[in-house]
């Protein structure tokens, strides 16, 4: 598709709706919802990947250490993995404005 | 080695994701988790058919799409239908040779008011043909999509916008339908309940589900932070509580024979999981203990289903 399908009016927009290209609300950066951060500690973390387990927006990835980071391009800050974290290590920061 | 031996470890999982970032899912969405698990599961060899709902809403704002698999969005009342003809249309074009031959896995993914209320008569017609299908129902116990009205999967005493908790009635006035018996009296290979927040089990249950022939079922409770008005870092912690009081037993119906996924020496107190959810805060004790010993009274048949079926 070369037109930006928002800038499509009604009568140009096929009836029946196929997606060609999958995966592509990776271009839809959920980050602006935050209003907190996770961050990691990385003293106390033990690399078990249990944050990246259990989060809902599949964002929180390993680095080449092996510890674990939220992309925050995504990250809602549903702050599900601080409370899930077995050692505590992951605490939740207020965004500034 | 290793695959001789089941390890459950979070890092071990497949690092690519079927279900991808940028969905437009609240904060703490559980169902969204429970699909992320369900994509691990299954891999890339497969096709989902999904009924209107959180879920499809959410995965499919225009002009995006999260799925990394071939999707098709159905209506509420035919996810079910629409599972059972690709998978008779893959047998078919298997069979002229027009398809190479191999498993593709067919899922038909609907909400609890898909599932519970509108889509039932579909369910019922994809168990009883056994297509070679599985269908999935996250349930997170009312129509939350449209503004948390409630649905037949709505337990007791829950307040929601269409059982509103007052002086005229304690919130939702029926009992939960138990779907898994709806399934199970269909005679099918494979249907269990799971949790979100026990993922390994589930990824386990639902491998267990594809390495049958027929229809399956998997009915998975899905905690939704907005309609339980609880804190969306809880989900997790809800899930486990519901699970540990009896309040949604974890069990599995394989050809008939009843299992316990975990079978708890003890029963969690309800209040434990009833008090922090919004939705039940008007409860009075003596509701509780009703509902309590209602849910004991369910879990001694189980466990009286899994002796009895065990000899059989």
């Amino acid at each position: 598709m070369a037109k930006n399908p928002m800038e499509l009016k009604w009568q140009e927009i096929p009836l029946g709706f196929v997606w060609h290209q999958p995966k592509s609300s990776l271009n839809n950066h959920t980050g602006s919802w935050r209003s907190e951060r996770p961050i990691w500690d990385e003293q106390h973390c033990i690399r078990c990947g249990v944050c990246a387990l259990f989060c809902p927006e599949a964002c929180i990835r390993t680095d080449e250490r092996g510890y674990f980071h939220a992309d925050l391009d995504y990250c809602k800050g549903c702050s599900i993995c601080a409370h899930e974290c077995w050692t505590g290590c992951i605490k939740m920061k207020p965004e500034e404005a | 080695m290793i695959e001789q031996y089941n390890v459950y470890a979070a890092k071990l999982l497949p690092p690519e994701e079927l279900f991808a970032s940028g969905h437009k899912a609240c904060q703490g969405c559980a169902p969204a988790l429970a699909l992320r698990y369900l994509m691990k599961a299954l891999g890339p060899n497969t096709i989902v058919c999904n009924a209107t709902g959180c879920m499809e809403i959410v995965s499919s704002a225009y002009p995006d799409i999260a799925w990394g698999v071939p999707w098709i969005h159905v209506a509420f009342e035919n996810a079910a239908a629409v599972a059972s003809g690709v998978e008779s249309g893959i047998k078919i074009l298997q069979r002229k040779g027009k398809l190479a031959p191999g498993r593709i896995n067919v899922v038909a993914i609907g909400g609890d008011g898909g599932t519970f209320d509108i889509g039932l008569q579909a369910l019922s017609g994809m168990l009883e043909r056994g297509h070679n299908a599985m269908y999935l129902c996250y349930d997170n116990e009312a129509y939350m999509n449209t503004g948390i009205q409630r649905s037949s999967g709505t337990p007791f005493g829950a307040s929601t916008t269409t059982s509103p908790a007052g002086k005229a009635i304690p919130g939702q006035k029926t009992v939960k339908k138990d779907l898994l018996e709806i399934g199970v009296a269909h005679q099918i290979a494979y249907a269990a309940t799971a949790c979100t927040s026990y993922p390994f089990d589930f990824m386990e249950k639902v491998k267990k589900a594809f390495s049958y022939d027929g229809a399956k079922l998997i009915h998975i409770l899905a905690p939704c932070p907005t309609g339980w008005r609880t804190n969306p870092g809880e989900v997790i912690k809800h899930g486990r509580l519901a699970v540990q009081t009896g309040m949604f037993p974890l069990y599995e119906v394989d050809h008939g024979r009843y299992k316990m996924s975990m079978d708890l020496p003890f029963l969690k107190p309800l209040k434990m999981y009833l008090s922090p959810q919004g939705r039940y805060r008007h409860l009075s004790e003596e509701q509780i203990a009703i509902i309590e010993a209602n849910l004991k009274a369910r879990y001694a048949k189980l466990q009286a289903l899994c002796r009895i079926t065990a000899e059989v």
